[in-house]
C-alpha cells in the first residue's frame, strides 16, 4: 500500500488549472496554425491568427486565455493500492481550485444555487469531480477549466435504434450547426455514444479531453469521426462564426455498450480555448 | 482596412458603419452581462432611475478575470451575446447606441437595433488576454457586489472589433456563413 498525502493532491490540482488556463499546448497550436493554412475565408484566416497570437500571449504573460476560466472539472484516476492521508480528499480538490483561482487571477464563475439566489461562490468551488479506481499505486489526475460559452450548446438525446448511424449523425451536425458562433469556433467536438444518460455525457466530456491529436483507435470510429469532421466544416460557420471552411478542429467520439432498445448521443461542445492539463502523483 | 472611431458613437458614425468593417474603438463603454442586464430591467419595469445614464452609450458583454500585478484588468473577451437578447430591445429604445458581444441576435434585437439606429459589434471570443491589452482603465460604476458581473467604465485604445449587425439591419454572420456553406 502507497500512502499518500491529500495535501499534494491539493498542491498538484492548483498547478494543473493555472497551467491548464494559461498554456493551451502545442498540440491546439499547431492545429490551429494548420487550419489557418487551409482556412478559405480572409475573415477567418484573421481571426485565426488572432486566436494563435492570443494563445502565445497569454502563456507569455501568465495571464488566463479567455476570461471564462470555467466550471473546474477534475478527472481522477487512483490506483487501488492508494491510500490517502491527511484529511478529507474531496475536500483536498476543492483547495487545490480555490488557491489556483485566487492565486491565478482566475474568474469565479460558479454559484452557490443554479436558480433561486445564484450567489457567487468566490472562490470556484465545488469542483465537480469525477473518479476511477485502476490497478497499481499511482494517482492520475487531468483539469479540465470548462467555459459554458460551449458548454451551453451541448446537449444529449437518447434514440431509438432504428435511427441508424444516419440518424445520431444528423444530430451531431444538427448539434454543431445550433452551437454556431456561441461554441467560440473552431470547436473540439467530443461524442459519447452508448451507456446510459448519464455514462454518455461523461464519455462525451471525456472525449473534449483527449484533445485535438488522439483519435478513435477503433476503424469504424475513426473513420465516422473523420467523415463528421468534413461534414461539420461545409456549414460554413467558420472561426468565430464570420464565415470559413474551419468550423471544427476535432471530432472525438467515445463509444460504450448500452441498452437493446436505445442509441444515447450526448454532445460535448469545446470552444477553440479547449483547455486541459494532466500529472501524475 | 481599419476604422479607427472614437467613443461615444454619433449618429454619423453609427449610420456609416456596416456590417463587416473592421473597427478600432477609442474613448470609454460600460459593461454589462447577465446578472447587471436582470437589474437593469427590474429598475425599469418599477419605473425607477437606472443607476448608470444609458443614453448614447456602448455596452460591452463581458465578466473580466481579475487583474494581475501589472495589468489594468485580467482576460477581458466577450461573452455570448444571445442571453441578453430579452433584455436588449427595452435598453436600445431607452437610449443605447451600440453593443459589443459575440454570436448572433435574435430578429427582435435587430429590429429594435434598426429602429433606433444603433450598432453591434463582434469581438473574438476566447481573445480576452490580448483584448484586455488594450483596456486602459477600469473602475466599477454600479452593483458592485457582483463582482465580474458588476457594471464597469472601461477605457479602451485601439480595441478591435468588426460590425456585425449595422443600423441597416444587415448581418455580417448570415453573409459570411452563406458564402462558406457547402450543401
Amino acid at each position: 500500500m502507497r500512502i499518500l498525502q491529500t495535501s499534494l493532491l491539493t498542491q498538484k490540482v492548483k498547478e494543473l488549472f493555472i497551467e491548464a488556463n494559461v498554456d493551451i499546448g502545442p498540440s491546439l497550436v499547431d492545429r490551429l496554425r494548420s487550419a489557418m493554412e487551409a482556412e478559405a475565408s480572409p475573415i477567418g484566416k484573421n481571426v485565426l491568427a488572432k486566436i494563435i497570437a492570443n494563445d502565445e500571449y497569454a502563456k507569455r504573460e501568465k495571464i488566463a486565455i479567455c476570461q471564462d476560466t470555467g466550471v473546474s472539472v477534475v478527472f481522477i484516476d487512483i490506483g487501488q493500492d492508494v491510500h490517502f492521508d491527511g484529511g478529507d480528499f474531496n475536500e483536498a480538490i476543492h483547495e487545490g481550485v480555490r488557491q489556483a483561482y485566487k492565486e491565478g487571477y482566475l474568474r469565479k464563475s460558479v454559484v452557490s444555487d443554479p436558480l433561486f439566489d445564484r450567489k457567487n461562490t468566490q472562490d470556484n468551488t465545488p469542483a465537480i469531480i469525477h473518479l476511477r479506481i485502476i490497478p497499481g499505486n499511482e494517482v492520475l489526475i487531468k483539469v479540465m477549466p470548462k467555459g459554458f460559452g460551449s458548454e451551453n450548446m451541448s446537449t444529449l438525446k437518447l434514440f431509438a435504434p432504428s435511427v441508424g448511424i444516419e440518424g445520431v449523425k444528423r444530430f451531431i451536425i444538427e448539434t454543431i450547426e445550433k452551437a454556431g458562433p456561441n461554441a467560440c469556433p473552431p470547436m473540439i467536438v467530443g461524442v459519447g455514444i452508448g451507456g446510459t444518460f448519464e455514462q454518455a455525457a461523461l464519455i462525451a466530456k471525456r472525449a473534449v479531453l483527449r484533445g485535438p491529436d488522439h483519435p478513435n483507435l477503433d476503424p469504424r470510429y475513426y473513420e465516422l469521426e473523420k467523415e463528421l469532421l468534413d461534414l461539420a466544416n461545409r456549414l460554413g460557420i467558420g472561426p468565430a462564426g464570420m464565415g470559413g471552411s474551419t468550423t471544427v478542429l476535432a471530432v472525438n467520439i467515445e463509444h460504450h455498450p448500452t441498452h437493446i432498445a436505445s442509441i444515447p448521443v450526448a454532445i460535448n461542445i469545446s470552444c477553440h480555448a479547449s483547455r486541459h492539463a494532466e500529472g501524475v502523483l | 482596412m481599419e476604422k479607427k472611431i472614437q467613443l461615444p458613437l454619433d449618429e454619423e458614425t453609427i449610420l456609416s458603419l456596416h456590417a463587416g468593417d473592421t473597427v478600432l474603438l477609442s474613448g470609454t463603454l460600460i459593461t454589462g452581462r447577465d446578472a447587471a442586464h436582470l437589474r437593469l430591467i427590474q429598475t425599469l419595469e418599477k419605473g425607477e432611475d437606472l443607476p448608470i445614464e444609458l443614453k448614447g452609450e456602448v455596452i460591452y458583454y463581458v465578466g473580466p478575470a481579475p487583474a494581475s500585478p501589472n495589468h489594468f484588468v485580467g482576460s477581458a473577451g466577450p461573452t455570448s451575446s444571445y442571453r441578453m437578447d430579452p433584455f436588449t430591445p427595452t435598453l436600445l429604445d431607452v437610449g443605447l447606441k451600440g453593443i459589443i458581444g459575440k454570436g448572433d441576435r435574435s430578429q427582435r434585437v435587430i429590429d429594435a437595433l434598426v429602429r433606433n439606429k444603433a450598432v453591434y459589434f463582434a469581438a473574438i471570443g476566447g481573445l480576452g488576454a490580448l483584448i484586455a491589452q488594450t483596456i486602459t482603465k477600469s473602475e466599477v460604476l454600479a452593483y458592485a457586489d457582483l463582482g465580474t458581473e458588476a457594471i464597469h467604465r472601461f477605457w479602451i485604445e485601439d480595441f478591435p472589433v468588426v460590425v456585425a449587425i449595422d443600423a441597416y439591419g444587415n448581418n455580417l454572420y448570415q453573409i459570411e456563413q452563406a458564402k462558406y456553406r457547402k450543401e
